[in-house]
């Protein structure tokens, strides 16, 4: 599914295989599991800011490498969740995170699509009653059903005729 | 030589696309039959013409043409015949022509299974799909030729990005673009419908094979490309709201509408005006996922200033097509009309709720696909809209689709008796509720989140309950048969598996964001990691050549209960040419679950990092899309649609064999007279 934008990767430069340069974050460095499984909620929702399209927890950019300590470093010097992304969002701007902040800026995008679908839903039911209304509006009224039923009535006859004739 | 023949033949083709537009569009508006029998044999020759070309390129690929500066770009002696094949459509011109050529294949299946449909509106369909097809040959012509040569020829080409060196990556673009394209011929249909006046059930009914043949392609597209991404990519993962991928789910939402306002159009011969804006969106999102995608717009908006002729071609013409059809549309759509009435509690009200929540989903799916663009655009400022933001419209919306999937078919079109509905819904909503309090007490006792899976569970359990019920229901009053089984027709069994794929896929989908298992380590040969139960023990990594490859391949062995279970292989290639370590995850996979395990770097003291997965449901997701896919087959084949056609056509042949005789009587009167 993401061929094309990897295609699109392809250009940029990658490292090598081998040859940890930097201390990456290893699975020994962890205390518990516990604190593994948050590391890893964590840098699934951080972006790496240098690739294409990938988050903190599977890039194997040098930055991600960075980030990757640094949110280790932050969760053992007992930071919450929401300090170790304030921390990289005053480093690296909102563009690090996966889920944008709710603000002013971002209100239309996170109010957006359940605005579409209330307008829709009312747009919807306004148009219903209005169709039904003038349905309702168009019922002949007793006089002219009798003249319609009339007409009708010549209108078979006449095909009765016509079908007579063959 | 060769090359050069396709190169011609790409540059006649657009030729003939013109003529192919301009004659029967202006034959259908003056009423020149002869002109409108120009579009049948322009589309066929389109089709010949595009074949060469295609086959020419991928001639140049096979025998590595390097004259090519596509083919230098993206082949090399090395690898194998079949990525010398796919390499064709892995770049941009090359995927143009794939494009183009599918085009033309859906123009020629038009031609063939057009005999019953008034000469008039084939030429309509036809012109406007030639209006197409000359759209994307200028835009290959003047931006991004695949034939561009280069001098002098180098000896060797580059390569293939090595990710899409994999079968998956073989058939998925194809697959894609099959639902991509397939969709330009409900467009057609439906613009050719709003040109000539005619929008009715008969439209409807000649719309619907086409549109529900599109969206099975591009049900099979997604799927592959999501199965190719979970095993090929290495991060377990099978679907991360890339705008890529987003490309290609938007004209899916807008094309299920479709499919399901098209039934109410051909049945009840209302909505009519909703059906072909929606046909107009498929069309449209389908050609933005294309150039979206392509343009490099999504890596940067900078991106259209650095290569301003693609930006600036891919902008015109995107206007003339949305544009010029939303006008059209605007012009013409006043006269439609729609006659069937309704009530409030009726299938067509349910299918109108069904629409608007796809729209919306389509809709909130741009929103979040395009908001980093356009504030990047317009203040400079960068956001990134993520999974967790898709994850939560997703979450809040969907649930509300469900509950109508399984509403729909139980209600009756036109008006459905409220307390008749209640007692009908009785036994699946007692089961849907019970399965929902039953999952949240068994799921609460761990740290899962119960609410999530109970509700995932319970939907999928909804949907089910009331297929039963719908299913039970047609035989009330009737033993049930094979024969009575197979009386139900293609159509109420497609909407049958389909909503049954659905319920499948909810239920692969909550268990496996619920419930998957992994582990990060670091392993020396002998060592095991236990998870789920499982017990996977490292055996040493060994060395192997592929053909343009060297790659490290591990062995595991997965145990469970002391008892050998799996050998898996997971390697580390590196590509001989691109030198860029690849990922090739191993998956034992069965029906209750996937066992998944990814090699990463090689440590300095020997050891290895490995990743291993324990995804239970996973291969769920792949079976339901196939089915849903399955669904649409059946009820595109659904026989009802040729005995019309042929129906349709014995009394076209009739009306056409009188009017000739009347013809000729008249000519023999006049002749008479003038004696």
């Amino acid at each position: 599914m993401r061929i094309l934008l990897l295609f699109l990767a392809l250009f940029a430069s990658m490292p090598a295989l081998a040859i940890v340069e930097q201390a990456d974050v290893m699975p020994a460095d962890f205390d518990n599991p516990e604190q593994k499984a948050r590391f890893r909620a964590l840098t699934e929702e951080l972006r790496c800011t240098v690739c294409q399209n990938q988050n903190i927890a599977d890039s194997h950019a040098s930055l991600a490498r960075d980030v990757r300590r640094q949110v280790l470093n932050l969760i053992k010097q007992g930071k919450s969740d929401e300090e170790v992304v304030d921390y990289l969002v005053a480093r690296y701007g909102d563009f690090v995170r996966y889920r944008p902040p709710f603000d002013a800026r971002t209100a239309v995008l996170w109010l957006g699509p359940f605005v579409f679908l209330l307008v829709g839903l009312w747009a919807l039911l306004a148009f219903i009653r209005r169709r039904n209304r003038e349905q309702t509006a168009s019922v002949l009224d007793a006089e002219e059903q009798v003249a319609l039923q009339k007409a009708l009535n010549a209108l078979k006859d006449h095909d009765a005729s016509a079908g007579g004739d063959k | 030589m060769i090359t050069q023949l396709g190169h011609f033949s790409l540059v006649l083709a657009l030729g003939i696309a013109l003529l192919q537009a301009v004659l029967p569009l202006a034959g259908a508006q003056t009423g020149n039959r002869q002109w409108m029998g120009v579009a049948r044999p322009a589309a066929q020759v389109q089709f010949v013409l595009l074949a060469i070309a295609f086959a020419s390129l991928v001639w140049a690929f096979v025998n590595d043409d390097f004259s090519l500066l596509y083919v230098a770009s993206n082949s090399n002696t090395a690898m194998p015949t079949i990525y010398k094949v796919s390499a064709v459509w892995g770049a941009h011109e090359g995927s143009l022509l794939l494009w183009a050529f599918i085009l033309a294949i859906w123009s020629l299946a038009v031609t063939i299974f057009s005999r019953s449909l008034p000469l008039v509106y084939v030429a309509r369909v036809l012109g406007i799909m030639g209006l197409i097809s000359v759209g994307f040959l200028l835009f290959m012509l003047l931006t991004s030729n695949p034939f561009e040569a280069i001098f002098p020829a180098p000896f060797e080409g580059r390569e293939l990005n090595p990710l899409l060196q994999d079968p998956g990556l073989a058939i998925h673009p194809p697959m894609l673009y099959m639902g991509y394209v397939g969709f330009s011929v409900a467009f057609a249909f439906a613009i050719a419908a709003l040109l000539g006046g005619r929008l009715d059930a008969a439209w409807a009914r000649w719309s619907r094979p086409w549109t529900t043949a599109a969206w099975i392609f591009l049900t099979i597209g997604i799927v592959l490309g999501s199965w190719w991404a979970y095993y090929e990519l290495g991060w377990g993962g099978w679907w991360f709201w890339d705008p890529v991928e987003n490309a290609s789910f938007m004209p899916w939402l807008i094309g299920t509408a479709l499919i399901h306002s098209l039934a109410v159009t051909e049945k009840r011969d209302t909505f009519k005006a909703w059906t072909v804006l929606l046909a107009i969106f498929a069309f449209s999102l389908s050609l933005l996922g294309t150039f979206l995608v392509r343009s490099g717009v999504l890596t940067s908006v900078h991106a259209f200033a650095t290569d301003p002729e693609r930006g600036l071609f891919i902008l015109v013409f995107l206007g003339v097509v949305i544009g010029g059809s939303l006008g059209l549309y605007a012009w013409r759509g006043k006269q439609i009309r729609s006659s069937g009435s309704f009530a409030l509690l009726s299938r067509e009200m349910l299918m109108l709720l069904n629409n608007m929540i796809l729209v919306g989903l389509a809709a909130g799916t741009l929103l979040g696909t395009l908001y980093p663009l356009v504030m990047d655009a317009l203040t400079g400022e960068k956001i990134s809209v993520g999974k967790p933001w898709f994850d939560f419209i997703f979450m809040v919306v969907s649930p509300f689709l469900i509950l109508l999937t399984g509403l729909g078919p139980l209600v009756r079109w036109k008006r459905h008796d409220r307390a008749e509905l209640l007692r009908s819904l009785r036994v699946p909503a007692v089961v849907t509720v019970l399965s929902f309090i039953v999952a949240a007490a068994v799921f609460y006792a761990g740290d899962s989140p119960a609410f999530k899976v109970a509700l995932g569970l319970a939907l999928a359990i909804w949907i089910v309950a009331t297929l039963m019920d719908n299913l039970l229901g047609k035989f009330a009053n009737r033993r049930m048969s094979l024969a009575g089984l197979a009386g139900l027709g293609g159509g109420y069994w497609g909407m049958w598996l389909a909503h049954f794929g659905l319920a499948a896929f909810i239920t692969g989908v909550t268990v496996v964001s619920a419930f998957a298992q992994q582990d990060d380590v670091t392993v020396r040969p002998g060592d095991s990691v236990t998870l789920a139960g499982y017990s996977f023990r490292f055996e040493g990594v060994t060395e192997t050549r592929g053909p343009n490859y060297t790659a490290q391949r591990g062995s595991v062995f997965v145990y469970r209960d002391g008892k050998l279970i799996a050998e898996l292989e997971p390697e580390k290639r590196v590509y001989s040419n691109a030198g860029m370590p690849m990922t090739e995850a191993a998956i034992d996979s069965n029906l209750a679950r996937d066992l998944y395990v990814s090699l990463g770097e090689p440590l300095e003291d020997g050891s290895w990092l490995m990743r291993v997965y324990y995804k239970p449901l996973q291969s769920w997701l792949w079976w339901a899309g196939g089915l849903m896919a399955l669904g649409g087959i059946l009820a595109a084949a659904d026989r009802r649609y040729r005995r019309i056609l042929r129906r349709e056509e014995r009394q076209r042949e009739n009306a056409q064999a009188l009017l000739e005789e009347l013809l000729d009587e008249a000519g023999a009167a006049r002749v008479g007279g003038s004696n």
